[in-house]
């Protein structure tokens, strides 16, 4: 079983268009969309959702007013400014009336233990849904966090525990990972543990900055590494200049996709670049897909 | 005013947006540029400010005397988030899975537990001509963006203009950077993705109640399904800037358009006066 992670540092490069064309190559292969608070993959792969699941990363604290003395203790307690006071008519006099914000929250539960009148309640979150699905090109699983909501790497490593479970229970030996943009908590979900990561970047100085973030990120956690250069033909400069990082840091570049409008086209179009038709960008992607078989091929025999 | 420049997609032209609206402003007024994408903070590659202050941004996490713990575990009953346990007499902290919240240290009775700074990363601060800059650079490996982006923007100027520059999403960071804002622009394209990340940002915007509106990058590149949806949705247009292989260029090299391009300037001009003119100050 291979587990492959395509991400970028940088938004917008191409992780999903390369996803997707990847899966539209590989036989048989598990896809995993865990860019879970803004996921596009579905836009191409139009799963069909076969099972949905709730997601409850953490809980979330609330005052019972009924209860609540208006010590303040909470407000004392909270490290992240999440109980508020809202003054406010109430039977009996103008009082502040204490309530958390459940979007600042952190789900510490350090109010509710303190609370000496037990007046706030610490329960589950619902944070999101994920999903078991049937796509065209093989099955999906992918998530999808509520607005505002915390816990995006607890829900990205649950995604990719069960990809790694229906891969082995139907017999796939391929799992196709979408990742995050950054270099934070859902990147670190998405990536440890993966037995590679191809990440995409662009001729940009931003592009090649957020790389060098995402190639360190990479070998912190142990996880070989390789390049593909979009929009290469941008700045042929820069295109250069990645190409020597690369070769710096021994990682392999395994290849260019020229700047071209047809990758907007098949998005629009609700397709792969590959299943868009024959083109120079799927052409280069079909180069850079069994550059890729033969850069792992020759990982596990190091 | 604060103004939170963000986009449910990544790659849309936040950064495009928010350097060049800064560079127009500081025409007039006294701006600063705050970059809240702590993880890939991109601005200081187009406003190359001049770095004059570093601070190391800590977060505080417990430090569990031995002498004192008596191993009765009170603090790893309470931490929601498994960093602190007790085993075989031992009382283990996971300082990586720490969020920082203090509880620990406040439910232990043997007063044995006290906390100390772990560095997440650093903010930095400087001037970019009459810009002034600050960032946050998160270090590579550290999983907890929020409170480094807390950090930069305790340091955002009551005084001046200011241009918050926040990362792709819709979750935890995106909210952190966001809140402090009066208003948001939203950066999209009109593509599927950008259609469809728009869609989840405007529902997070609509959470936190923020006054916003749409600057529409790449505008004549894909369809007018994000125009028909800010239409539907009673949401403005607050620019349009065109799909031009010169910007991308410029950008690509490290340029701010309105620099280069003199003919861009109207694109992002157009944007501070519907800000101006429909947000209330």
């Amino acid at each position: 079983m291979r587990e492959i992670v395509i991400i970028s540092g940088k938004g917008g490069t191409g992780k999903t268009s390369v996803t997707a064309a990847f899966a539209s190559i590989a036989p048989r292969a598990v896809l995993v969309d865990c860019d879970v608070d803004a996921a596009d993959l579905h836009l191409i792969l139009t799963p069909t959702v076969q099972e949905t699941h709730e997601f409850y990363g953490g809980n979330t604290a609330r005052i019972a007013q009924e209860r609540c003395r208006r010590c303040g203790i909470c407000v004392d307690v909270c490290r992240f400014g999440a109980v508020f006071t809202d003054s406010r008519e109430t039977d009996d006099d103008r009082a502040a009336v204490y309530a958390i914000d459940p979007i600042a929250c952190e789900g510490c539960g350090v109010c509710a233990h303190l609370c000496p009148h037990q007046a706030i309640a610490f329960t589950e979150a619902l944070n999101g849904h994920w999903f078991h699905s049937d796509t065209r090109m093989g099955p999906m699983v992918h998530a999808r966090l509520g607005v505002a909501e915390e816990n995006s790497g607890k829900l990205v490593t649950l995604i990719r525990r069960e990809a790694r479970a229906l891969a082995e229970a139907q017999g796939h030996d391929l799992i196709l990972v979408d990742g995050p943009p950054g270099i934070g908590c859902p990147v670190i979900a998405s990536l440890s543990g993966a037995d590679h990561v191809v990440i995409v970047t662009e001729p940009t100085v931003s592009g090649s900055h957020d790389m060098a973030r995402v190639v360190s990120l990479a070998a912190h956690f142990n996880v070989p590494a390789s390049v593909i250069i979009n929009k290469a033909d941008l700045n042929r400069d820069k295109a250069a200049e990645i190409v020597h990082y690369a070769l710096a840091h021994r990682i392999g570049v395994l290849g260019e996709i020229p700047y071209d409008s047809v990758i907007t086209r098949a998005q629009l179009a609700g397709l792969s670049v590959i299943e868009y038709g024959d083109n120079p960008a799927s052409d280069a992607l079909r180069t850079i897909w069994s550059r890729l078989q033969q850069h792992m091929a020759t990982e596990c025999v190091r | 005013m604060r103004i939170a420049i963000a986009s449910g997609k990544g790659g849309t032209g936040k950064t495009t947006v928010a350097v060049n609206l800064a560079r127009i402003l500081c025409r007039r007024e006294a701006v600063q540029y705050v970059d809240c994408d702590v993880e890939e903070p991109n601005g200081h590659l187009f406003l190359t400010p001049s770095i004059t202050q570093t601070a190391p941004v800590t977060i505080p996490v417990p430090d569990v005397r031995d002498d004192r713990c008596t191993h009765c575990g009170a603090c790893s009953q309470l931490c929601q988030y498994h960093a602190i346990a007790v085993l075989n007499h031992m009382t283990l902290v996971f300082p990586e899975l720490c969020h920082g919240c203090g509880g620990c240290a406040r439910v232990c009775p043997e007063q044995a537990i006290s906390e100390v700074g772990r560095p997440i990363g650093v903010v930095e601060r400087g001037m970019a001509g009459s810009v002034a800059f600050v960032h946050g650079r998160l270090n590579v490996g550290e999983a907890m963006s929020p409170p480094l982006i807390r950090a930069v923007q305790a340091l955002a100027d009551p005084q001046a203009t200011v241009i918050l520059d926040a990362p792709p999403g819709t979750s935890c960071p995106v909210i952190a950077a966001i809140r402090p804002s009066d208003a948001v622009v939203l950066v999209t394209e009109p593509t599927a993705f950008g259609l469809h990340d728009l869609t989840l940002a405007v529902e997070m915007v609509r959470v936190l109640s923020r006054p916003m509106g749409v600057v529409l990058n790449r505008a004549d590149m894909g369809d007018d399904r994000v125009e028909q949806f800010c239409a539907r949705e009673g949401i403005p247009i607050w620019g349009r800037i065109p799909h031009d292989r010169r910007i991308a260029e410029a950008y690509s090299r490290g340029e701010i358009a309105v620099d280069v391009l003199p003919d861009t300037i109207p694109f992002f001009a157009a944007v501070i006066d519907a800000i101006r003119s429909e947000v209330p100050a």
